[in-house]
């Protein structure tokens, strides 16, 4: 597992309650874990606070799984 | 239609208080005249005036013992103290979410200031890290009436539900309209009450700016001393305390047990200065009267007073007059009267709740608690009454009456009588 990979399933993990084995990469943050409309800006603002990257409003809402959070923070990082 | 008349009972007391977490444990501390008054460690207090406080946080209170990390964001402090004594109430009166008529059930809580510790982060956030970096919760948190918001949602509260802010009267008021609710016929279950977290590094140089608080910094535990002539001012405290009320007709139903019933609410203003108590006591007696004639209690017939009983020279004086003004001379010397202040410090927001429990325990245990630390009655400034100083009193109370007098002139009364069925 990639430190970019870590450290998104730490945040999570930490911000929804959840033990890391629970998660996988298919986890919607909605849809899967119960986040709702303001979890979801705080988990991006951990987001760009973490790794020091600005996550433009639209890109946000495309980050809808740890998947697409993992992948979306890897290819602004690289 | 409404029924005018309808009998509202307390059924669950919650509160966390400087004295520990839970409402039995706040009573026989005040028995035991535990004070709930401590050194200030959250931030450096050398330039203060006052280095003591009456806190929750840091100490009685851990908010990982009751909230995740997430819920821990989605509320201030304030909301998170009252919805732990929201809790502890709904538990103890049995009521059940599911069971429970959502849509004639509510939630009226106060506080005086609201989610104060938000802003004092969230600006440091700002100022450091741009707007970019502050939180979403931010206003959600922020927002007083999120007090009265999650405890709705936690139980599911689909009627009346809003907070009401009138600085040390807030969750008199609260209890107030919460027991018209249920007494026009509006709402058979309220959930009311206040929560308070004030103590910070801000409010309390502010208080101090006031002049309103003791500066007794070399003894601290006997700092609170209301109507003793060495009295030097108030102990900042924070904390909540909830009660769920029920007409009685609701409660009798499922066979809940009943601490007390609220017979009577009197409200009135000074309309003269913005902290300043009106000289004359006119109208916080008339708001005891309001609340006697409410509640069908004669001058005659105050078993016991939960006073405001702050700890200033002027409330403790004002008050006194009141209480003399409103029941006549020779009645307010027959009446037992304490303060919970002089042992938990003053709750601002959440003290006409955790005093109106005070009330609710003594009528429900015949037995009053003592105002603490009343070693020399300040007789000359006319504080001359039956305080209970120190000890304990045990007694049939019938009766009682809880006062709060507040900021901005609001002087609101609470009338609570034995249930006796």
């Amino acid at each position: 597992m990639t430190t970019i990979e870590e450290k998104v399933y730490e945040i999570v993990c930490e911000h929804m309650g959840r033990t890391r084995d629970s998660l996988t990469h298919d986890h919607s943050f909605t849809n899967d874990l119960g986040a709702d409309s303001l979890d979801t800006v705080e988990i991006v603002m951990q987001f760009e606070n973490a790794f020091n990257i600005q996550i433009p409003d639209e890109d946000a809402e495309a980050i809808q799984t740890v998947g697409k959070a993992i992948q979306y923070i890897t290819s602004k990082t690289s | 239609m409404t029924d005018s008349n309808r009998r509202v009972v307390i059924t669950g007391v919650g509160a966390l208080t400087p004295l520990g977490v839970g409402a039995p444990l706040l009573f026989d501390s005040l028995l035991k005249g535990k004070t709930g008054f401590r050194n200030i460690e959250r931030w450096d207090t050398t330039e203060y005036a006052t280095k003591f406080a009456a806190e929750v946080r840091g100490c009685v209170y851990q908010p990982d013992d009751h909230y995740t990390t997430r819920e821990q964001k989605r509320m201030d402090p304030f909301a998170q103290v009252g919805l732990v004594a929201a809790r502890e109430a709904w538990l103890d009166s049995g009521l059940e979410k599911d069971v429970i008529d959502s849509t004639r059930s509510g939630a009226i809580l106060g506080t005086g200031i609201g989610g104060i510790q938000s802003v004092l982060d969230q600006k440091a956030v700002l100022d450091k890290g741009g707007p970019r970096r502050v939180t979403p919760f931010f206003i959600s948190n922020t927002m007083a009436n999120s007090l009265s918001a999650n405890v709705a949602i936690e139980f599911g509260l689909q009627g009346a539900c809003f907070l009401t802010s009138s600085a040390c009267a807030s969750s008199g008021h609260a209890i107030g309209m919460a027991f018209r609710e249920i007494r026009t016929g509006r709402a058979d279950v309220m959930v009311t009450g206040g929560s308070e977290t004030t103590t910070n590094a801000l409010c309390l140089a502010g208080f101090n700016s006031l002049k309103a608080l003791s500066t007794r910094n070399d003894d601290i535990q006997r700092s609170s001393r209301p109507f003793d002539r060495d009295r030097d001012g108030f102990v900042m405290g924070e904390g909540a305390g909830v009660l769920v009320l029920e007409s009685l007709e609701h409660a009798q139903a499922r066979g809940a047990k009943i601490y007390a019933e609220i017979a009577g609410f009197g409200q009135t203003d000074d309309a003269g200065h913005i902290t300043a108590p009106d000289a004359t006591a006119q109208r916080p007696a008339a708001a005891l009267k309001a609340a006697m004639n409410d509640a069908g209690i004669n001058d005659d017939e105050v078993g016991y007073i939960n006073a405001h009983g702050t700890s200033t020279m002027m409330n403790d004086m004002i008050e006194t007059l009141a209480i003399k003004v409103a029941l006549g001379e020779g009645n307010a010397k027959k009446v037992a009267i304490s303060s919970s202040k002089s042992m938990l410090g003053h709750l601002v927001g959440a003290a006409a709740a955790v005093e109106g429990i005070a009330c609710a325990y003594t009528l429900a245990n015949g037995v009053a608690h003592q105002t603490q630390n009343l070693d020399n009655p300040d007789v000359e400034n006319g504080c001359d009454l039956d305080y209970i100083p120190n000890e304990p009193r045990e007694g049939d109370f019938k009766t009682a009456l809880s006062t709060s007098l507040g900021f901005g002139g609001h002087n609101v009364c609470i009338a609570f009588r034995k249930f006796e069925g």
